[in-house]
């Protein structure tokens, strides 16, 4: 096991003793496959017990621990030190406020997760007792990736869109409406076009695709945020051009 | 301080948390419902299971086979009207989730897909690729967001229950954000706090898994049956603890000794099976004690594959071909990549048994409610018990489901019987002596304990003396150590003594709740002398069905050992036999 | 216990008119829209010559006159390399827009990229025949 000083510089911020946030270093000796959750972890037990983030997993699964290292968001459980030289800089998720040291406040995107109505909203009703509706492995993959989000907010980091326009819904929550829409089994996608084919929904993108180059999961927003702009054109030429296929 | 009124509070927004939130907003829209959990509800460590949940739809399967594997699975100390129960609801709650879109894995012809998986007669686990515990709970969560009825209170911690004229009337809980503190007056209150695996050092378990809700109810007077039944999972990662599923065995691959030789069929699971081949219930797919205690004795024949992070066996899975381990095993070759450098594809994989379960936990009956009136439990938390001394794998996801739906019902039918609010007088001291008791573990000063210090002691005296196999002696020094930390306990001085986002002090809280479930375990560990399960004694070797055919029920007593009584389990159809996971089993 | 709520989000401004120059893929992001201007340029420079046309055959001959002059030719030179990058990056990105599904697979995007090349390859060629080049 080799082992390896590492340099951290995390940056700080407590309300009620900073009137801004501050940059801090410390120097942690890791093991040569550690992530950069790791070395914090190292620190909190051994060095500095106030320093304050979330995890849990350490597996990429739960999305807890999205931060920007090096000025890239990355999630800390998969950050590996190997990859690293030097000072690793450690700061608090782009984008979202500072509640506290590499703690963010994240109710923008809870608030528009909800909004994006990311239920199934069945074409057809069926009961429990009639069995599951079908679903071919070809109609599964059509949405599948969609699916992989892990709510990480890596993506809202990523995107200069979000960064100046704050009222942009954002990939993570426009991606999960795209996921039902596509789902085979799902009939509200006129329901979920009118919070997402919006000036602050789909229209706000630029394409960027920012997004899907952090997204660690491969989910790509950047395609389904695009699809979902060509249906949604498709709609407009057919309501103005066609009135009479409206019902 | 800051109060809120409710009709039913859940603690834990995991599987079972949402499961049973959703089951009460659809039972009844007017009911108030306050889903309080620590962490966001999509980090629920529910995200992290991998396998799948078991329910029984194939035509050559039955739900007395699922009946009959679960028992002997658990050693016969299931509750068996309980697993009746499971089972025979498993298959509604899946085909409900699939409706509510869950994306489970399909056959060519549209039907739900099923597959092997350990300790089980016939393939029934469904399954989403391998992230179906990440795939049902961004179900059951979005799923929840369509209910106006269900607030939530994301990143509060629940301190203490609220326990007035013999009965559960709430809580007190810090919200994290601003370090206050608010009490809930609740007429019901549900826990679904998860395990507490994190009393281990080496685990699948993520951070949150501190055993908060157990602790919750074991204060308040409510017995924690069966602790001492802890499951290992075969196949953890050396490096980070973290879990390969059960379904890379189910799905075809082999266990092998340094010497590559299939060493599962020297311990009672053989013959060997054709590679690729596995067949049900043998060898690779046997149950998760026999496999975990297999490579113990491995280890000490000196066959195990030294790692630079210490003993392993390999996982081949090598003969499945890229295709299918990046269809149905996709999260398990990226993880072995990233954090063991090793792809399964082209390498066997280094693996280990780590901690992974606790079958025990809060004592409830058959309909998830606890001996205090008004508190429930359902999910890893409550103790049924439907697994007994050691649980197959799929049937956690299923219990999550069937038992947070219970809960669910048992509650509101609680409420509804008339359940009047306790008097705000008595709630208001009840809640101002709580938060005196955070207060003085914030603004202690003086003392010589740090929460990472005893933290790191308590999980070398578990690893040590409370792993695979344990002895009397041991778990007698266990317990008389964790009965010092939890003395020392009293001794820790926090660094961080401010109010915003302060982890110091819930790592703190963490550990209160994780000291007070490792006591229980060890010595309901030392109690039982007998080998059972997944608690195995090297001075006790023998099943003894005279004397421990019974649940273990640690109660609390503050400042000392906990006291463990003894109940009976219950038996219908299954009398106990010999677990056979040879290849000549019927 | 605080009494009273200590909470101050700290909230990190964004630099309205910097923000590109934080990461290189930002950079790559505003080349790419940057090349739409010399497109447009491009696109005026056209209606132009078609405005020439209708005024007949000695205001046309000077328009052309006018494209063989070196400060036409540098524009030329600069258009043709940004139109060529604006579009090779926007036919790499399409089959994000354009997931095809055969069966249960999708097309690999080099395929759907790969078809627009050709294609704008044969009109190219169609072009250049129907213009006398061969």
């Amino acid at each position: 096991m080799s082992e390896r000083l590492v340099e951290l510089e995390v940056l700080r911020y407590n309300p009620e003793t900073d009137s801004e946030p501050r940059f801090q270093r410390y120097s942690v000796p890791c093991q040569s496959e550690w992530v950069v959750l790791d070395a914090l972890n190292h620190v909190k037990d051994n060095l500095d017990p106030t320093l304050s983030y979330r995890w849990s997993c350490h597996m990429a699964v739960c999305g807890s621990c999205g931060m920007m290292i090096n000025g890239e968001p990355k999630l800390a459980c998969k950050a590996f030190l190997r990859n690293y030289e030097g000072v690793i800089r450690v700061e608090p998720l782009a984008h979202f406020p500072i509640e506290r040291d590499l703690v963010t406040v994240i109710d923008d995107f809870v608030t528009k997760l909800k909004r994006v109505k990311p239920y199934l909203i069945p074409k057809q009703d069926k009961p429990v007792s009639e069995g599951e509706y079908r679903q071919t492995p070809a109609e599964l993959k059509k949405y599948k990736q969609f699916t992989l989000c892990i709510n990480c907010m890596l993506c809202y980091a990523a995107c200069p869109e979000y960064g100046l326009i704050p009222k942009f819904i954002g990939p993570a929550a426009i991606t999960l409406a795209h996921r039902y829409n596509q789902d085979s089994r799902d009939g509200g996608r006129d329901e979920r076009q009118k919070e997402i084919a919006t000036t602050e929904g789909v229209w706000e993108c630029s394409f960027v695709g920012a997004c899907s180059e952090v997204c660690p999961e491969h989910v790509d927003p950047a395609s389904a945020l695009q699809q979902v702009k060509i249906k949604s054109t498709v709609d407009w030429y057919k309501e103005h051009l066609m009135p009479w296929l409206n019902k | 301080m800051e109060t809120l009124q409710t009709d039913v509070a859940i603690i834990g927004a995991g599987g079972a948390g949402l499961r049973a939130a959703i089951a009460l907003a659809q039972a009844d829209p007017k009911l108030r419902i306050a889903l309080i959990s620590k962490v966001y509800p999509m980090r629920s460590h529910t995200c992290a299971a991998e396998g799948g949940a078991a329910g029984v739809i194939k035509p050559d399967d039955s739900l007395e086979h699922h009946f009959n594997d679960t028992v002997s699975g658990g050693d016969w100390l299931c509750d068996q009207d309980a697993v009746e129960y499971l089972v025979q609801e498993a298959p509604k709650e899946l085909i409900q989730l699939e409706h509510w879109g869950c994306p489970w894995s399909r056959e060519p012809d549209g039907s739900v897909a099923v597959r092997s998986f350990g300790g089980m007669k016939k393939q029934r686990t469904w399954f989403a690729a391998d992230k179906s515990g990440f795939h049902i709970l961004h179900t059951l969560f979005q799923t929840s967001l369509q209910f106006a009825s269900i607030q939530r209170f994301d990143e509060y911690y629940a301190t203490e229950l609220l326990v007035d004229e013999g009965r559960c009337a709430g809580l007190v809980a810090i919200e994290m954000r601003s370090g206050q503190m608010r009490r809930f007056d609740a007429r019901a209150v549900i826990i679904a706090g998860g395990g507490a695996g994190r009393m281990f050092p080496f685990t699948t378990n993520g951070a949150i898994k501190t055993g908060d809700g157990m602790a919750l109810a074991y204060r308040a007077g409510v017995p924690l049956k069966d602790m001492e039944f802890v499951q290992y999972h075969p196949t953890g990662l050396p490096s980070t603890g973290t879990l390969l599923t059960e379904a890379c065995r189910g799905e075809g691959g082999v266990l092998l000794n340094k010497n590559g030789r299939r060493f599962l069929q020297d311990y009672g699971m053989g013959p060997e099976t054709p590679l690729g081949k596995p067949v049900l219930k043998t060898m690779e797919l046997g149950p998760r004690d026999r496999v975990s205690q297999a490579f113990w004795h491995e280890q000490r024949k000196g066959n195990a594959v030294p790692t630079q992070w210490g003993d392993a066996m390999l996982l081949d899975m090598r003969h499945l071909g890229e295709k299918k381990i990046n269809e149905r095993l996709p999260l398990v070759r990226d993880m072995s990549i990233s954090y063991m450098g090793v792809d399964p594809v082209t390498d066997p994989v280094p693996v280990r048994p780590v901690v992974h379960y606790m079958m025990g936990g809060i004592h409830t009956d058959i309909k998830a409610a606890t001996s205090l009136p008004g508190l429930f439990a359902a999910g890893e938390c409550a103790c049924v018990s439907i697994n007994g001394a050691n649980r197959l794998g799929s049937n956690s996801l299923t219990e999550l489901l069937v038992f947070g739906r219970r809960a669910a019902l048992s509650a509101m039918e609680y409420v509804q019987s008339g359940a009047r609010p306790t008097g705000d007088t008595a709630l208001a001291a009840l809640g101002a002596a709580a938060q005196g008791r955070v207060r003085e573990l914030m603004q202690r000063s003086g003392g010589t304990e740090t929460v990472a210090g005893l933290r790191k002691e308590m999980m070398r005296t578990m690893e040590q003396h409370a792993g695979i196999y344990r002895t009397g002696e041991g778990l007698a020094e266990a317990c008389g150590k964790l009965a010092d930390l939890r003395r020392r306990y009293s001794g820790i001085e926090l660094h961080d003594k401010t109010n915003v986002y302060n982890t110091d002090l819930l790592q703190a809280l963490e550990l209160g709740s994780m000291l007070d479930c490792a006591e229980a375990v060890a010595v309901s560990a030392r109690e039982r002398k007998e080998s059972r399960g997944a608690h195995q004694r090297l001075d006790f070797v023998e099943r003894d069905d005279q004397n421990y055919l019974r649940h273990s029920l640690a109660t609390h007593h503050p400042g000392d050992a906990p006291r463990i009584d003894y109940r009976d389990v219950v038996i219908t159809t299954s009398q106990p036999g010999v677990r056979d996971y040879s290849g000549d089993h019927k | 216990m605080a009494e009273q709520v200590t909470r101050k989000p700290y909230v990190r401004e964004v630099p309205r008119l910097r923000w590109f120059f934080r990461h290189p893929r930002y950079l790559r992001y505003m080349a790419r829209e940057v090349t739409c201007i010399f497109i447009g340029a491009y696109t005026l420079l056209l209606l132009v010559g078609i405005r020439r046309l209708a005024e007949g055959q000695a205001a046309y001959e000077g328009f052309l006159q006018a494209l063989k002059g070196p400060a036409s030719v540098l524009f030329h030179v600069v258009a043709l390399v940004f139109a060529l990058y604006h579009t090779a990056t926007w036919f790499n990105v399409t089959p994000k827009a354009l997931p095809v599904q055969i069966g249960e697979e999708f097309l690999p995007g080099r395929v759907v990229a790969g078809a627009h090349y050709v294609v704008w390859a044969l009109l190219s060629l169609a072009i250049l025949f129907l213009a006398g080049v061969f």
